[in-house]
This record gives structure tokens, sequence and C-alpha cells, in this order.
């Protein structure tokens, strides 16, 4: 029936992330500040990043749109405080090959990120849950092109 | 029983399990079998390119796609069948406008008035027109309930105004504006009008000549036409002191190494081989109007809309834009419900079956204006009935009881 179809997307853990998304806050001081749009919907939201010794030392994050893209913004800071940039970026290319189909959630334990795997079914509803994702890239990027020498 | 959907057979198919509820008219309508049938007429018996031939099969479908021009013509009140100009859709229509006649009569510091809920299609081609001449863009703004505010109309003209562009219907609050009485007040300033009519025209008994519009812009897939085709109705002199638009064939009269000149109206603005398939289609897609009566389809879409906006107000934490009032609003509704945000809304009525336009309807003045990123929005048209509205409602029931499920035992 269609509603299992759509409880797969609508997972218990994407709508508690989207009703108390974490690190939901402005962080003072922070190295980059970007934001993300997704024209197609309107979603919106701004990321911001503290990075010591190549290290996500504090992220927040905040916006308007969609469950989904909130729920990913809200997972995604969960998945990069104190990481290794260099991981945080391999986690982003990853979850971009689940959605794409082209790797397996289960292939990495991924925490909550793994709740949205069953996006990858509503095509329409990718964008959204990639959103977060591509503006920590740009974010990654800009801190590159500022800092070369952190980040090899 | 309505018998119109029948008509339509794209309406007759199940989507995730229910039968397809088709509410975004506004974004483009479904098809009747007449149409289709044209246009598989149209590649089986009459297919040669147009304007070329001597060959009768040539001389056929010229006829057929001149045919349509003076159809056009007819519906829309056009005097001349050659003030008809064939585009891609309403926004080359409207692109054509600003890179001929703009670029003509637009210089450094005039001004070209808008209005808030414009569609892009009706703003961006503006801004880059007034960027080109460093010519200023106004705004006319809007009120609380989602009409135009015409408080100040008087102070909006003065001498550099050379242009009113403003649509006569709006494809997110649904609100008919008092065009004609625009126009007056614009041509008492020698202010030349652009009418955006891609909604207008679909629903509404429309006559340029009458409303004494120098252009009004549309789309044929809009009015159950097919896509890729539309019209820039112009008043002839003014189309006749225009540049071209496009350069190609078709278009030219003679040429030489370094120069040509142009063919008379309206070949003039229609460069290289049209989609003369859709256009010859049109003509079945306005027949079909014409049967059905455009008071007639006004008359239907304000029961239906009269009719929804009573049924929506009764579910709590609903919130509707545009105006209350039926007489200034055609048949779409935007809304939010809840805080159940638009996109999750959408796809939860999807899997009933009932499509829905989410987002910002390309009216992101609109959304910013009343504050909101999205909105859901329901339009209506010839086929649809009261049982749509039912059907939605109750989608909309069921949709608030899935997400409550998510905060009870989420917490
Ligand atoms: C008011 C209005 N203007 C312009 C357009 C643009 O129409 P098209 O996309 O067919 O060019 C639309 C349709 O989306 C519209 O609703």
């Amino acid at each position: 029936m269609a509603w299992e179809a759509l409880n797969d997307l609508y997972r218990e853990v994407i709508l508690d992330h989207y009703k108390n998304p974490r690190h939901h806050e402005k962080i003072e001081p922070h190295d980059v500040e970007q934001e993300g749009f997704n024209p197609l919907c309107g979603d919106q939201l701004t990321l911001q990043l503290k990075i010591n010794s190549g290290k996500i030392e504090n992220v927040g994050c905040w916006g308007k749109g969609c469950s989904i893209s909130q729920a990913s913004a809200s997972i995604l800071t969960e998945c990069i405080y104190g990481k290794a940039l260099e991981e945080v970026l391999s986690e982003a290319s990853f979850f971009k090959e689940v959605m794409q189909g082209k790797s397996k959630i289960e292939e990495k334990d991924v925490g909550d990120l793994e709740a949205l795997s069953g996006v990858q079914k509503f095509p329409v509803r990718i964008k959204c849950a990639l959103l977060a994702w591509t503006t920590l890239e740009e974010a990654l990027r800009f801190y590159e092109k500022t800092h070369v020498s952190s980040l090899k | 029983m309505w018998k119109y959907p029948k008509d339509f057979p794209i309406l007759d198919q199940k989507i995730h399990g229910h039968k397809l509820t088709y509410l975004d008219s506004a974004a483009t309508t479904q098809k009747p079998k007449v149409v289709l049938e044209a246009l598989q007429n149209y590649y089986e018996t009459l297919n040669a390119n147009i304007h070329r031939g001597v060959y009768q099969l040539s001389e056929k479908a010229t006829e057929a796609y001149e045919n349509t021009r003076k159809h056009v013509a007819k519906f829309i009140g056009a005097r001349d069948p050659s003030e008809i100009i064939f585009t891609r859709n309403a926004t080359e229509a409207i692109n054509l406008v600003a890179y001929t006649w703009g670029e003509k009569n637009i210089s450094e510091g005039d001004e070209i008035l808008l209005t808030e809920m414009e569609h892009h299609s009706n703003l961006v081609p503006w801004q880059l027109l007034a960027t080109r001449k460093g010519a200023h863009l106004k705004f006319i703004p809007l009120t609380d309930e989602g009409t135009l505010d015409l408080k100040n109309l008087d102070a909006f003209f003065t001498p550099k105004t050379k242009l009113l562009a403003v649509t006569h219907m709006s494809n997110s609050l649904g609100t008919i504006n008092p065009v004609s009485k625009l126009i007056e007040k614009a041509h008492q300033n020698q202010t030349t009008v652009l009418i955006d009519g891609a909604q207008a025209a679909a629903h509404l008994k429309i006559n340029v000549s009458e409303l004494n519009a120098d252009f009004y812009a549309f789309s044929a897939h809009k009015m159950l036409g097919p896509t890729g085709v539309g019209v820039l109705y112009g008043k002839k002199e003014i189309l006749e002191d225009m540049p071209p638009f496009l350069g190609g064939g078709e278009m030219i009269l003679e040429v030489y190494k370094d120069y040509s000149t142009w063919k008379p109206l309206p070949e003039k603005f229609e460069a290289g081989t049209p989609n003369i398939a859709g256009v010859v289609a049109f003509s079945a897609a306005l027949t079909y109007l014409e049967n059905f009566g455009m008071e007639n389809l006004r008359q239907h879409e304000k029961e239906l809309t009269q009719y929804a906006l009573g049924r929506l107000k009764e579910l709590e934490g609903l919130r509707i834009f545009g105006p209350m009032d039926i007489s200034l609003r055609g048949g779409v509704i935007s809304f939010t419900y809840l805080d159940i945000h638009p996109h999750d809304l959408g796809t939860v009525l999807d899997h009933q079956g009932i499509a829905i336009r989410t987002g910002h309807h390309c009216n992101q003045l609109v959304m910013r204006r009343y504050d909101v990123s999205a909105t859901a929005r329901a339009s209506f048209y010839l086929y649809n009935t009261k049982e749509d509205v039912d059907i939605l409602i109750e989608g909309l029931q069921k949709a608030k009881a899935y997400f409550d499920r998510g905060s009870k035992k989420g917490a």
C-alpha cells in the first residue's frame, strides 16, 4: 500500500530530526559560513563550521524547508561533528553515491544517516536530502581555497 | 455526472493505486482526445514545411498553420491575424517584446512598472532589459488580501514610465487584476502596456481589442493545447515599428552579404521552422474551448473554487492566500496547512493519487510578501469536479493524521 512506501521516506528518526534539529544555532567564532538553496523547492539553509587542526571542531546549521532537507541537515551536523575533514568529505561522497543508487547504505556504519536511504526511492526528493551535503562540500571547498595548508 | 473528464485519456489512470486527481492545471492542462488526434492527423496527412514548397502538401500545411493564426485572432478578439505571432511559450513572447520593442524604446533612466505578483517570466526579462539600458523597475505593491494595492496608482506613473507589464491573473494568488482600468491609466500617461495572459487566456473570455492592450502574451499548453506553442498578440502599428527578434529563414525577404530585409508581419517575428504540428493542433483546443464556452468555464470554476474555499476553511490550521471574493479570483488556491511543509504535503497527497503543485510557483516576490518560503497550490479546469475537491480535503486530513503519528511516537 501507498502508506508503507511513505513510511520508508518518513522514518521516525527523520521526523524526530525535523522536529528537534541538532546543532540548530549560530556558532561564534566560525571559519566558514555557507548558504545553500534548492531553487525548485525554496529550501534554504546556512551552515557554519569551526575547523581546527583539520577537524570539524564545531558546527551550526539552520534553515527553512521540507522535513527531508532539514532532517538531512540535522543528521549531517551529528555525522561530521569532531571528525577529520577527509573523513567528512568521504562521507559526503558516499551519501551522494547512495542517493544515486551507486552504493548501498549498509556498506558503512553511518548512524542516523541510514534513515535517509529510503529517499532514494523518491527521485524528486533526492535533491532535498542532498542539499545539506552539497552545501557542506561547497563550504569545505571555500575553506580549502582560503586555508590551503590545513587540507591536503 | 460531469461528462468532460472522459474526453481526457490521461485522467483515466491510477497513481500509487488511486484514481488520478489532477489539480495542477495552472502549471499545464491535460489535453482532450481531439487535440491528440489533430497532432496525429497532422503528421499522418499534412506534414511538410510551411511557406516554402510549391507542392500541394506544403500548401495544405501552410494553410492549416495559418488557419490557427486566424482562429487565435478570433478567439482573443484581435482585429487582424497578422497581429498574432507564434512563439514557443508565453515566456518567449514576453522576451520577444523585451528584446525588440524594449531595445528600441527603453533608454537610460526610463522606468518599467511591474507588480509584486509577476511570474518570473514577466519579471526577469525586464530585469535584464533594465540592466542593459540603465533603466529602473518599479513595483505596484500587494494588499494583505492578495490584490494589487492601487491606492497610490497615480504616483507610479511618471513621464519616464515607458512600459507597464502586468499579469491579468496571478498563478499563485489566483487574483484577477483590473487590467482594463490599468491600461486606460497607462495610456493616459503614454505608457505602453504588456499583459501577461498566461493564466487569463485559459480561464476568462478575452478581447484584446476591447481591453486595448498593446501586447498580450500566453501559452497554448495552459489551455488544452500542445506544449511548445506560445502567442504574442501585439497591435499592428507597434509590431511593424519593432526590429526583428531572431534572424534566419522564413523571416527574410531579400538577403545580401551584409544586410537583409524582412518580411512583413507576422513572418518577420517567426524565424526558422516553427512548431507546425503544435500550432495546427492548437486550433482543435480552441474549438474545444469554444464548444464548452468560456463563460461556462468561468462559471464552472467559480462554483468549484467557492466550494473548495468553503471546505478548506473547515480545516483548522489551513491558511489560504489571495482574495476570498470569488469575483476577484480564478480557479487557483494557494495554501499552507499547519506546520506541514508543502513538499511533504505534496508527497503524501501524491501517494493518494492527488497531483498538486508545491513550491514558490515562479513567484518568489509573492512568497516573500506573505513571508512563506513555499505554498501548496490546487488549481482547476473544466474536467475537475466537486468530487476532486472532496478527495483533496480527505487527502489533507489523512496527511495531518500521518504526520501526527510522527510527533506522538517520536517524542
Ligand atoms: C502568470 C504566468 N505567466 C507566465 C507563465 C509562463 O508560461 P510558460 O512557462 O508557458 O512560458 C506562467 C506559467 O507558468 C504563468 O502562470
